[in-house]
This record gives C-alpha cells, structure tokens and sequence, in this order.
C-alpha cells in the first residue's frame, strides 16, 4: 500500500491563467502548500476572499515532521474546519517519563485543566494534518469557494510594486506569469521568496544533528513521552520517543556535530541503534529517517510591502516544545483577518503592521523557548553540563528539581501585550484573559465557548446588557450574552470576571482580547473596535 | 520584600565550614563540581525569591 505522503494529493492540472497573455490578477497568492500555506488559503477562502495556492511539489509532507499539536492551534484548526478530525486520529497523552543515565529519574502526569473542548496537545504525524487540510480546501471548492490549488507550479522570481505583486510560475508545460494584489509567502525555512526579495533571516544554528526516525512497531509501550539524558544506547546525546498513530513511533536521536551525515542516515547504521535502544525482542520497520541540524532564527521583518511572510519562512525553532507548526497556524490566524478587512476596503493597509509586531512576539516567545529547552538538551560548556547533570540527579530525589529538567516546553499561546490594537485593560479580572491574551475556551450549557466567537469582532457580555449588534465603519460585531449562574467555580467565572461581577469584551476574529470593561459604554467600545483595525 | 543578606548570618560559621570541607572528603573534583552544582541548586530553591537570586548571582560574580 502506498503511504499517504508518496500520493500526489494535487497533481499538475492546466491553468486557463496559463493561457493568458496578459498575466491574470489574483487577490491573494500564496506560495507553499505545508500545513501554513493551506491554513492561510483556507481562511482567506471561508472569508470569500479569492486565494490561489502554488507549490512546487503536489504530495503532503514527507515523513512525519510536526507530531505534536498543542491546544491552540487544535482551536484555530477547528475554524478552519479540521479540529475535530485531528483530535479523532490523534495520540492524547498525559504521562511523561524523563531517563538520566540507565535509570529513570521520574515521571510526570499533565493533567490537562478541565472545561476545554480541545485536549492541551495531541500526536499525529504533519502528513494527516496536511491530508485533512487539502479535503477542506476540496470542500470549500464543491461549495463553491474561491480557493484553488496548483500543484508542480514553482514560482521561479517574484517583482514587488506598490500595487501589486507579479510573480513567474513554472509548471511541467512550461513558465507562467501570474499577478497577485498579496501574496503570502508560506514557502518553509529555505524561502525561496525570501531570497528572491533579498532578505535576511538571522539567529542561531546549534551546533549538533539529530536523526529523526519514525518506526512502525507492534509494540505494547504504553502512550507516553519518554525522554534520555545520556542513555546507554547514545551516550553522552539525548533520546526522544513519543507515539503517533497507527503504531508509528517517532525517534529522535541526538548525533553531536562531526559526524557524516550520509552514513548516519542509511538503514544499516540507524537499525543497530534503535535496536539497542528498543531491545532485541521488539520487532519494528522504518518508514521514515532524516537528519536534521536545528536553528533558532527570524526575519527582521514579516511584512515587506504586499508580501507577508508566515511560518517557517519567517522564523524556525528547534522541534523541541514543538512550535514550528504551532506557531505558524498562529500566524495565519493573525493576518487572516486583518488582510480580509483590508482587502474589504474597511481598515487601511497599516492594520497589517500589527500583524509584523503581534506574530515578531510571538516568534521571539518561541525563540526563547526553544532556545532554552536546546541549551539545556545539548549543553554548550562543561559548565552548563555540570548544572544540567545536577538538576537531573536532584530530579530523582527531589520534587523542586523536576521543573528545571528542560526536555521542551510546550507550546502555549502568546499575549499580545503591547500591541498598539489593545485599549487600556479597565476591567479588575484575571491575568490570563487581558486584552492581547487568546481567549480561553470555557464550556456553556450548549458547548464550548470559542466555537461561538471564531472569524468574526464579538461582543461578550457577561452578566450585564449592550446592543445586540454595532456597527463601527463598516465594520459588524455582534453580541454573545452570557451569565455565569449560581456557579462561584464556573470556569467562564474564573476565566472571564475573576473577581468582577461583571463584564464585556471585545473579542477579535482570532479570538484574543482587543479590550474588556465591567460594562457597556458605547463611544468607549466604537473606540475599542476602531483601535483594533488599526484606526486610533 | 527582603534583600539578600551579605552580612554574617551563620551560626557556628567554623562549624558548617568544616562540614562544607568533609562534605567533599574524598571526592574527586568532578564528584566536588556535581556536589557543588547540586548544593547551589537546592539552596537556590529554598532562597525561591527571584530578586535575592539575582542579587546573590551579581554577588558571586564579584562586579
Ligand atoms: C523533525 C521535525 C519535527 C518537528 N516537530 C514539530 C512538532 O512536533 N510540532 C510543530 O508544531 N512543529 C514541528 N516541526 C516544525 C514543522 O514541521 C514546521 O514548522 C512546519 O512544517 C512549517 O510549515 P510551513 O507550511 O511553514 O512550511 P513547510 O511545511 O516547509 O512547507 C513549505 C512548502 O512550500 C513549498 N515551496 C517551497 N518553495 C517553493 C517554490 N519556489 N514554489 C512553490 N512552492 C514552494 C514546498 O514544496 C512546501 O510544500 C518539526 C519539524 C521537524 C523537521
């Protein structure tokens, strides 16, 4: 049986824009079709903004790439319209087992909090996400949505204007040249767009490999993470195993520096290592290695003009917290909306320089993160070492030690704080859901929270009255009316009023927190709404 | 908010000296290093207050 990833899931098909002699102008191109491209197409898409997607290749990922979805984007996936398939096919997990040596040092259970539609992460190889991605885009286009994928089309050089963006497209027939008032630019860590346009993309490259390997086994190991410091099988490296579905276990191996990657990387040299590592009773079968060297970089900027830059071709971290895709699906979701209003003629184009700051800090979060948890992975000095060894050995015995072991932190939302489209935050409620924050989900007598804010400006009312509509330039926002109950422990009472009584919050398409106060006021909140798009 | 105390604090100094010595009897210096590493961290946990730990990292570095 052919894997899924060795399928062309969109195959070459003659464009009539092929036909033209004058180069066809599209509203939105974007180029790569990897989990962001698709993400960024379908949501232009489900705004009824027309989109056209290009890449070079016309089959999903290779290989399993991202395996772990945290809760966030699992949400932003649900709007998009795949959440629910990714949670079904998905590994949940919960328990964590960290090795030191020969000897487990201890292990962890993530009790996920309570009162979310979505569990805090899940395993499933980037390949499935991918799949379900491309059947969306196929669903948009039977209903007849303005989305289109064009497989084995290369864009080959791109010319920027102020107006627009032109762009030339090889295809097995031959070159094409195409137009795009924007064009986002999803085309991985190796941009080609970003070179095409001369750009930088500065950080740090870690000086190590790791081989990544996903095996197929019939084996009864439990669901967990299971993560070595300095195994018997590696020593001095680190190890990694997690489990995908489908009995497909993903296996990272750390490498060092000098070593020949070619050689590493065929079968005969990976199989006596995870056979060390698995045991020689385990029976298993390779369906996927690579070797991989990490780096922690950005662009300076996301935005240049009428190209904007998301996921990896903006920023890359090492896997480890898992952030790559993660974040990217956060991108999207942040300029989706705003490049709709812009193209909708109802904020102007200066609305997209937030998306240049909100998703800058969101990628330096990141950045940060990785960084941290690869420092202490792969510890750069005998020194680091020497402290990294002692918070494991006290890890064994000691509770307050357990915290410092670094193995990945896992990916959470960024704030937005000190984005220029919040208003001052004149509600006395909870940290967690001040204006930038994403908005916690919190079950309702008919659901979930989130399913009811997604893709459009909301107002929420808490246990108090506004209009059940306004309209500011153009611009809708409907209300969603809510109490808390009798409940003092209702997790909308502590997720959105704390120890308010009351409140309301404007809430963005991409569902994070513009502005909250315990009651309506009408120029206060036509304020609000005009400060997110850009216009205060 | 406390401050990170730089003046004598310790009763018996001579004594938890020579406990601090006899800690490391014996030891070679990378058993010392890994105890040491080990004693910076459970005392760095117990101090917990992120402001003394960061006066108290400006203090060792002797600046
Ligand atoms: C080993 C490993 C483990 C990882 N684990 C995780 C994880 O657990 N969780 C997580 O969130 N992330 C993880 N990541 C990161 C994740 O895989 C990436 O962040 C993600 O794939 C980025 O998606 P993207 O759409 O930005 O780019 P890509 O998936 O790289 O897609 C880019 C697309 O652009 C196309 N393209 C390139 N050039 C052109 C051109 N000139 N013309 C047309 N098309 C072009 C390519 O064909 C490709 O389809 C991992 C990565 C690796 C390598």
């Amino acid at each position: 049986m052919n894997k899924i990833f060795e399928v062309p899931l969109y195959p070459y098909e003659h464009s009539p824009d092929q036909d033209e002699l004058t180069p066809v102008r599209r509203k939105v191109v974007v180029i790569g079709a990897g989990p962001i491209g698709l993400g960024a197409a379908i949501e232009m898409a489900q705004q009824g903004i027309e989109v056209v997607i290009l890449d070079e290749n016309d089959k999903v990922s290779f290989g399993s790439r991202a395996i772990c979805f945290a809760k966030r984007p699992l949400e932003i996936l649900d709007r998009l319209g795949c959440g629910h398939e990714m949670v079904e096919k998905g590994v949940e997990w919960d328990v964590g087992k960290v090795f030191f040596g020969d000897r487990q040092v201890y292990e962890f259970n993530l009790q996920p909090e309570d009162g979310h539609e979505f569990p805090a992460f899940i395993n499933l190889q980037q390949y499935f996400l991918e799949e379900y991605l491309i059947n969306r885009v196929r669903e948009l286009q039977a209903t007849g949505a303005p989305i289109e994928i064009r497989g084995r089309n290369k864009v080959s050089a791109i010319g920027t204007h102020p107006s627009h963006v032109t762009l030339e497209v090889e295809t097995p027939e031959g070159p094409y040249n195409l137009e795009a008032d924007w064009l986002i630019a999803c085309d991985g860590a190796n941009s080609p767009t970003r070179s095409m346009l001369g750009l930088d993309f500065v950080g740090r490259v870690f000086e190590d490999n790791f081989l990544i390997a996903d095996v197929i086994m019939e084996a009864d190991f439990p669901t967990e993470r299971w993560f070595w410091f300095d195994p018997p099988f590696n020593r001095g490296q680190s190890a990694l195993l997690h489990k995908q579905p489908d009995n497909v276990w993903r296996i990272d191996l750390q490498l060092g520096w000098d070593i020949d990657k070619e050689r590493e990387k065929r079968p005969e040299n990976v199989i006596p290592r995870l056979r060390e590592m698995l045991g020689d009773e385990v029976e298993f079968e390779l369906e996927w290695v690579s070797i991989y060297t990490f780096q922690c970089r950005r662009m300076e900027n996301f935005r240049h003009g009428r190209v904007l830059f998301a996921g990896d071709a903006a920023h890359q971290v090492s896997p480890f917290g898992a952030r790559g895709a993660n974040s990217g699906l956060q991108d999207t979701d942040n300029l989706g909306w705003k490049l709709g209003l812009v193209i909708n003629g109802q904020a102007s184009e200066s609305l997209l320089d937030s998306y240049n700051f909100e998703r800058i800090h969101g990628a330096d979060e990141n950045i940060l993160n990785s960084t941290r948890s690869t420092d202490f992975i792969t510890p750069k000095s005998d020194m680091s070492r020497l402290l990294r060894d002692a918070v494991l050995d006290l890890s064994e015995h000691f509770e307050f030690a357990r915290p410092l072991v670094n193995s990945g932190r896992l990916s959470v939302p960024c704030t937005y704080d000190g984005s220029d489209l919040n208003s001052a935050d004149a509600l006395n409620g909870p940290a967690d859901t001040r204006p930038g924050s994403s908005c916690p989900d919190a079950p309702l007598d008919d659901g979930f929270l989130l399913p009811k804010l997604g893709g459009k400006f909301t107002l929420l009312t808490i246990n108090t009255d506004a209009p059940d509509q306004i309209e500011v330039d153009g611009i809708e926002v409907t209300r969603l009316a809510l109490n808390t109950g009798t409940d003092p422990n209702s997790p909308l009472k502590q997720r959105y009023l704390g120890d308010a009584t009351s409140a309301v919050y404007l809430i963005r398409p991409d569902q994070h927190v513009a502005a909250r106060r315990p009651t309506y006021d009408e120029n206060l909140f036509h304020a609000a709404v005009r400060r997110a798009t850009g216009k205060e | 908010m406390s401050t990170l105390t730089l003046t004598p604090n310790i009763d018996g100094a001579d004594d938890f000296y020579a406990d601090l010595l006899a800690t490391h009897d014996g030891l070679s210096n990378a058993d010392s290093g890994a105890l040491n590493a080990r004693l910076v961290l459970i005392l760095a946990n117990h101090i917990g207050e992120r402001k003394i730990l960061t006066e108290a990292l400006k203090a060792a570095a002797l600046k």
